[in-house]
């Protein structure tokens, strides 16, 4: 798991990259010391894990998980014991450690957002999109097979454990993820340009910078799939 | 009165002596400024900074193996977030013994 750290206490990030240096299959790609940097980060970026402290100047572990859209795992960090109930009021936290963190602990953290991870990856299995046959896609809302017509389509957004699909007419919500559905969509239509947005590319108005208008939705576009959406563009 | 040690240091190291040498060599440069902001606070009978400031600490204390003082250190944070100064001599205490340790290193 890629993972990242936000803490403003210098030792506190030494002591968690110390940590992390002694879990197999957990790499730190990068650190902050506050969460403004951390969201222009995760702007451009994909991560599997963060290690949040709450107790942060001007900006709060809290006030963090609030401003990012679709939040990786989250694993708190903290001095304080006061906020456990709070944490678990999002899903995104899978643990809650107290300073001075111990190996042992440290070490079940981790095993827990791996096991977070494994069922993510299980629900994948579950056939929520279902099968395509042309341009028909059927998706399982409320247990019947809803069938939608694929280049209607312009966006899809990831929203937790489910995905938001909208098209010309109607948008639907459907308990799936964007990997799952991106497997169903045609590949010269459709194009993955955030870890949180599938677009259809031929419904794009404009592109600005590293964000896309289409319909009335300003889509981020990652720094890593810029290129790709480039390459399709028919660019004078 | 405990005494600082480096046994949380250890039990992370397993004998990684750069990790070593760079936390002690963050807590060396950072106790005194950190120390000094507290006392200013403090002294400017500003509690609500002087608080954050202990929360702060309190996390070098933990690292010195200090856990006696860490639960002082947890009290007087709260005590200072309620505008009283209550163990406040007690706190003051373990930073001097910190501060006379880090001079040993």
């Amino acid at each position: 798991m890629n993972c990242i750290i936000i803490d403003d206490e210098t030792t506190a990030r030494i002591v968690i990259n110390q940590l992390c240096s002694n879990s197999a299959g957990l790499t730190v790609i990068d650190e902050f010391s506050n969460a403004i940097q951390a969201i222009k980060y995760l702007n451009q970026n994909e991560v599997d894990l963060i290690f949040l402290d709450i107790h942060m100047p001007d900006f709060t572990g809290f006030d963090f998980i609030q401003s990012v859209k679709n939040p990786p795992k989250i694993i708190l960090t903290t001095s304080d014991t006061n906020f456990a109930i709070q944490a678990f009021e999002y899903d995104c936290i899978v643990d809650y450690l107290v300073k001075p963190i111990l190996l042992p602990r440290f070490e079940k953290a981790i095993q827990k957002a791996e096991n977070a991870s494994l069922r993510m990856n299980d629900s994948l299995s579950v056939d929520k999109v279902e099968t395509t046959s042309g341009n028909d896609l059927y998706v399982n809302i409320d247990r019947r097979l809803i069938k939608i017509d694929m280049p209607s389509i312009y966006l899809i957004e990831a929203k937790g454990d489910y995905i938001n699909v909208k098209t010309e007419d109607k948008n639907y919500t459907v308990h799936s993820t964007l990997k799952k559905i991106e497997e169903k969509l045609p590949d010269y239509l459709f194009l993955k340009i955030h870890r949180s947005y599938i677009i259809n590319i031929k419904k794009i108005i404009d592109i600005e910078d590293n964000s896309v208008l289409i319909k009335k939705d300003v889509i981020p576009v990652s720094r890593s799939k810029r290129p790709e959406l480039m390459k399709r563009l028919n660019l004078l | 009165m405990e005494e600082p040690n480096l046994s949380y240091i250890h039990s992370l190291s397993g004998g990684d002596k750069v990790f070593e040498e760079k936390i002690l060599s963050v807590i060396k440069l950072e106790f005194p400024l950190e120390k000094a902001v507290y006392y200013k606070n403090l002294e400017n009978k500003n509690y609500m900074k002087a608080a954050e400031n202990v929360h702060k600490l309190k996390h070098k204390i933990s690292i010195l193996g200090l856990e006696r003082s860490y639960e002082i250190a947890i009290q007087y944070e709260n005590n200072l977030k309620a505008n009283n100064s209550s163990l406040k001599t007690e706190f003051n205490t373990v930073l001097q013994i910190i501060t006379n340790y880090l001079n040993t290193l």
